[in-house]
């Protein structure tokens, strides 16, 4: 399964990479990162590929919620799974997203065995 | 007279002579007299009035000292007032930024406790493969610890500097100059600007475009000064911004640009935003103490006059603006070098 990890903040690929370690290795999940709304775009633009998109929301330039309005909107059939991460879980984030389509909603900051978990759940 | 009469040897036209004489001198005599006596009155009366004028400049004087007393206390507790204004702006733009530090915190705080845990984990991971006698593996897991704990650091001291920023930003400033990377000062400003926009206003959202003159080095200035008027102008881009996007609702893409510029002797920081701009009635007046165009209790309006100040009285700089309404404004602090 290949996951898209959106996050201004670069050291989260350092922080997946370890907290996933062992599925890497396994070649359970693989991971990709972007450090923008705009880059993720890109990167969905050239390769189809990702099954799962986690996105911070609050990201300066294109927000995590203008993302997935876009990859809801826009994105090849079938669209992919889109996460929402944010640091501030208040409701009307929390409805935005919802009404934009996310198929979840994770506050920071991230519980990496919630997240796994339900990584893990999906088929 | 009668003396002379008696004097046998006098003819009596000599007599008569020398009476003449003697009666124009006793007449002399006394118009002298009345002349001095008329004098002496004059001199009473003069001393009288002289003591009088002194007595009224010295009056006088008292009360100038008095006024002078008391234009000296106005002038300090003006001072004092203004001293307290300038707190009370310093901490209005701390109070701003409050939720940008909260969040500016909390995100190297997550790596710290995150990447802390992912340490234990790999430290079981690595006294398992231990155990089995897999060195190799125990290896490649003790580097991905020393680089899991090199994370730790480098994100205890970000927050470390967060903090320290913020205490620097709410003393009163010690007027020294010394030796400031202004590039580092200006993004962090950005950065927490930003941050606490989002946290006021979860609609908010600005394109952020820098670009740091990398060649300017250090150069010496009131870092927490300078910091504050950069931090001003940004907030007041922000500002612009999200005041341009209630009206445009479609098609407009809020910028914010931080850049940096040696030229010769002198550093630019520039600060521009594709806001509102400022109508030209307002451009007169925008350096003016208390002047402001947010609505009451929003704005202290002192934001740009305390910057104008700490640029051209604080630096012997210049603080330049370029607008046009409806499209942009630029600032630009021009420091010597």
């Amino acid at each position: 399964m290949k996951i898209l990890v959106v996050d201004d903040e670069k050291d989260v690929q350092v922080l997946f990479e370890q907290r996933f370690r062992k599925e890497i290795k396994n070649k359970e999940m693989e991971f990709a990162f972007a450090y923008s709304g705009e880059e993720a775009l890109k990167y969905l633009n050239e390769l189809h590929e990702a099954v799962l998109i986690l996105s911070d929301i609050n990201m300066p330039g294109m927000s995590g919620l203008e993302l997935l309005r876009h990859i809801k909107e826009k994105h090849h059939e079938p669209p992919p799974l889109v996460m929402m991460i944010t640091a501030y879980g208040d409701a009307e984030n929390y409805n935005t997203a919802m009404k934009l389509g996310a198929d979840d909603f994770l506050t920071k900051p991230l519980e990496f065995s919630l997240l796994k978990e339900k990584l893990k759940a999906i088929p | 007279m009668n003396l002379v009469d008696q004097i046998e040897t006098l003819s009596a036209e000599q007599k008569n002579a020398i009476i003449e004489w003697v009666k124009a001198a006793e007449k002399n005599i006394t118009i002298t007299e009345f002349k001095l006596d008329r004098t002496e009155k004059v001199k009473r009366t003069t001393t009288i009035l002289l003591e009088e004028t002194i007595q009224e400049l010295d009056l006088k004087r008292k009360a100038i000292e008095e006024t002078n007393t008391a234009l000296q206390k106005s002038l300090e507790e003006l001072k004092a007032a203004q001293a307290q204004l300038i707190q009370s702006e310093k901490m209005a733009s701390l109070g701003e930024l409050t939720a940008g530090i909260a969040h500016e915190i909390q995100n190297p705080l997550n790596f710290v406790n995150n990447f802390s845990e992912v340490s234990n984990e790999l430290i079981d991971e690595m006294t398992e493969q231990l155990e089995k006698g897999n060195t190799e593996d125990a290896k490649a897991i003790a580097s991905e610890v020393k680089m899991s704990l090199e994370k730790i650091n480098f994100h205890g001291k970000r927050a470390d500097g967060i903090v320290k920023s913020m205490l620097h930003h709410s003393r009163t400033s010690n007027n020294k100059k010394e030796p400031t990377d202004i590039n580092a000062l200006a993004d962090e400003y950005l950065r927490l600007a930003f941050h606490g926009m989002r946290a006021k206003d979860m609609s908010f959202n600005s394109a952020m475009k820098t670009d740091y003159d990398e060649s300017i080095g250090l150069i010496k200035i009131i870092s927490q000064d300078v910091g504050r008027v950069i931090l001003n102008l940004i907030t007041n881009a922000f500002y612009a911004v999200t005041e341009k996007k209630k009206i445009h609702q479609d098609g407009y893409e809020p910028t914010i640009a931080v850049s940096t510029k040696k030229i010769g002797n002198k550093i630019e920081v520039k600060v521009k935003d594709n806001g509102t701009g400022i109508p030209q009635k307002a451009l007169d007046k925008i350096f003016q103490p208390f002047f402001t165009t947010k609505p009451t209790g929003q704005g202290t309006g002192l934001g740009l006059s305390l910057s104008y100040d700490i640029v051209t009285k604080g630096h012997g700089g210049e603080l330049k603006v370029e607008t046009k309404e409806g499209e942009y404004t630029e600032f630009s602090i021009i420091l010597p070098v």
